[in-house]
């Protein structure tokens, strides 16, 4: 794709600014600062990516795997913001989901080690594992509160706050699942994922870029449940106090500074 | 022997606006075997001091005792187990009414020992209720099993939040043979909070009047429900009264 084939895809933003003015939907700034986000922040990542590629070293490799962790922790962490230390919950549980995944690929040879394929893959698997963490924190508070009686009554009759809880962290744990496995039912049906797409417009044939979907979509619904199973048993004990407790909403912090 | 003893407790709610007082310095004792119902006005704080006794939540100020020893000093989950709870709200847990019955014993491998049939039968259930999910059980029904899943852990206390109010007169007078005679039999202890002043006659232990979250009146049935000393007793008394429910 040429230079001035790029600049010409600037044809549809300007296409939707035109309708965002005659229809009055005032996303022309948003418009405007996100195409400029996307177009400086892609390019750089490019050229980042072209010095990484040719630096083959691990410590480079693992220190923007851990950039990409970090950034996607800040960001998931903001649905959760009544829950204590959630920001290094996160990133314990992204954390885990990146070294799993990895220790699959690396370790079965599925990918070999090199930087052109860890980097965008873990790409991938920590932008997924961002998406399942903040879909759970912001389900985990709701889902509790709905089964608030049935936590009280488990409690009452001698349960701990994990055993009264599995039930609600199972509902919330299959609620942050449920769409990537639903995507694997559907997929090439409904759309032709983008990645597949990306392999087959840059010449690679059909088959192998079906291949290498196939590995990502499943070793994504891993992700999804890895992440989200992990994230949910970090989170749930701050919810209750030390005495098996269910704290009252909003009082997930210590209830005696409120 | 002295079950419980409450010394000056204190708890605050918050109502989404304000915080208020749910119980301002309540202080009272219950001995072992004892009957009592608790009465009072609607938010008087019935319900928030059974909460407490069975440690789902903690008082503010204030000390409990249970057989003498304070409550936060027990392992709280073999206490909720002897101080067994039914709440207000009959709440089913997903599954059958079997798994219901057998939660608590479950929960220290013991469900071999408890037979869930004959403990629907004692709360006056047909057992061939077993199997259906508790969900779908009447009201009614759900509140009998409530009682079934709390005696499944074979409780010295039971902490009883209006356990009758779903029920008719028969199977309420049913309900309250079956603890009285476990009162007899074991020696069980009941704070029992109920709404029925005939009720409270016919369990003839000790009733504990409660208005805005104190304990303004407490004694034998008998003589709290006819003598009130208290003019906030008196006057929940006498809206009962009125209303026709009791005697
Ligand atoms: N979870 C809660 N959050 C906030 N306020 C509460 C909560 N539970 C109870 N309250 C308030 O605390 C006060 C005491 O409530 P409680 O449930 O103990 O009353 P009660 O005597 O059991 O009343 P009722 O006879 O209607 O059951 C009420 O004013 C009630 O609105
Ligand atoms: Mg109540």
């Amino acid at each position: 794709m040429s230079i001035t084939a790029t600049v010409l895809t600037l044809v549809f933003i300007g296409l939707t600014i035109l309708l965002s003015l005659w229809q009055r939907l005032g996303l022309e700034r948003d418009l405007l600062i996100g195409t400029i986000r996307a177009a400086v922040q892609l390019t750089l990542v490019g050229y980042v990516l072209l010095v990484v590629f040719e630096l083959r070293d691990w410590p480079y490799i693992v220190l923007m795997v851990m950039v990409m962790i970090l950034v996607a922790a800040q960001n998931a962490a903001r649905r959760g913001n009544q829950i204590p230390q959630v920001f290094w919950k996160v990133l314990a549980a992204i954390t885990a989901t990146e070294v799993m995944a990895m220790l699959v690929m690396l370790g079965l040879e599925i990918i070999p080690p090199t930087p052109q394929y860890v980097i965008p893959i873990s790409g991938m698997v920590v932008g997924n594992a961002m998406i399942v963490a903040g879909l759970l924190l912001n389900r985990l508070q709701a889902e509790i509160e709905a089964g608030r009686q049935q936590i009280m009554v488990a409690l009452s009759l001698g349960a701990t706050a994990r055993q009264a809880v599995l039930p609600v962290l199972r509902k919330t744990v299959r609620a942050g699942t449920i769409p990537i496995i639903d995507n694997l039912k559907t997929v090439g049906l409904v759309q032709l994922p983008g990645m597949m797409t990306g392999l087959i417009i840059a010449g690679v044939s059909p088959e192998v870029a079906v291949r290498w979907q196939l590995l990502i979509m499943f070793s994504l619904t891993a992700v999804s449940a890895v992440c989200a199973i992990v994230l949910a048993f970090l989170t749930y004990p701050a919810l209750f106090t030390p005495a098996h407790q269910l704290r009252e909403p909003g009082r997930s912090r210590d209830p005696a500074k409120s | 022997m002295m079950m419980f003893s409450l010394d000056d407790l204190w708890k605050s709610r918050f109502d989404g606006k304000e915080c208020f007082n749910a119980l301002e310095g309540l202080s009272a004792s219950v001995h072992g075997g004892d009957i009592v119902t608790i009465v009072g006005p609607s938010g008087s704080g019935k319900s928030t001091l059974l909460l407490l006794l069975n440690r789902l939540e903690d008082p503010d100020r204030g000390r409990i005792t249970y057989l003498g020893r304070d409550l936060r000093k027990w392992n709280v989950l073999d206490l909720r187990r002897q101080v067994g709870m039914v709440f207000q709200q009959s709440v089913m847990l997903s599954g059958t009414v079997r798994e219901n019955v057998l939660y608590g014993p479950r929960l220290v491998g013991r469900e071999c020992d408890e037979d869930p049939e004959a403990l629907l039968r004692q709360v006056g259930l047909d057992s061939s209720l077993a199997n259906r999910d508790a969900r779908d059980l009447s009201g009614g029904q759900q509140q009998r099993v409530a009682l079934a899943r709390v005696l499944a852990n074979d409780p010295a206390v039971l902490l009883l939040d209006e356990p009758t109010s779903a029920l008719d007169q028969n199977a309420a007078r049913g309900i309250e043979e079956l603890l009285l005679g476990m009162q007899r039999e074991k020696g069980l202890t009941c704070l029992w909070v109920t709404h029925d002043l005939a009720q409270a006659l016919r369990l003839d232990g000790e009733t504990w009047v409660l208005d805005c979250g104190r304990l303004v009146e407490a004694g034998p049935t008998v003589e709290v429900l006819n003598q009130p000393q208290h003019p906030a007793a008196r006057e929940y008394l006498r809206s009962r009264l009125e209303r026709g429910e009791a005697r």
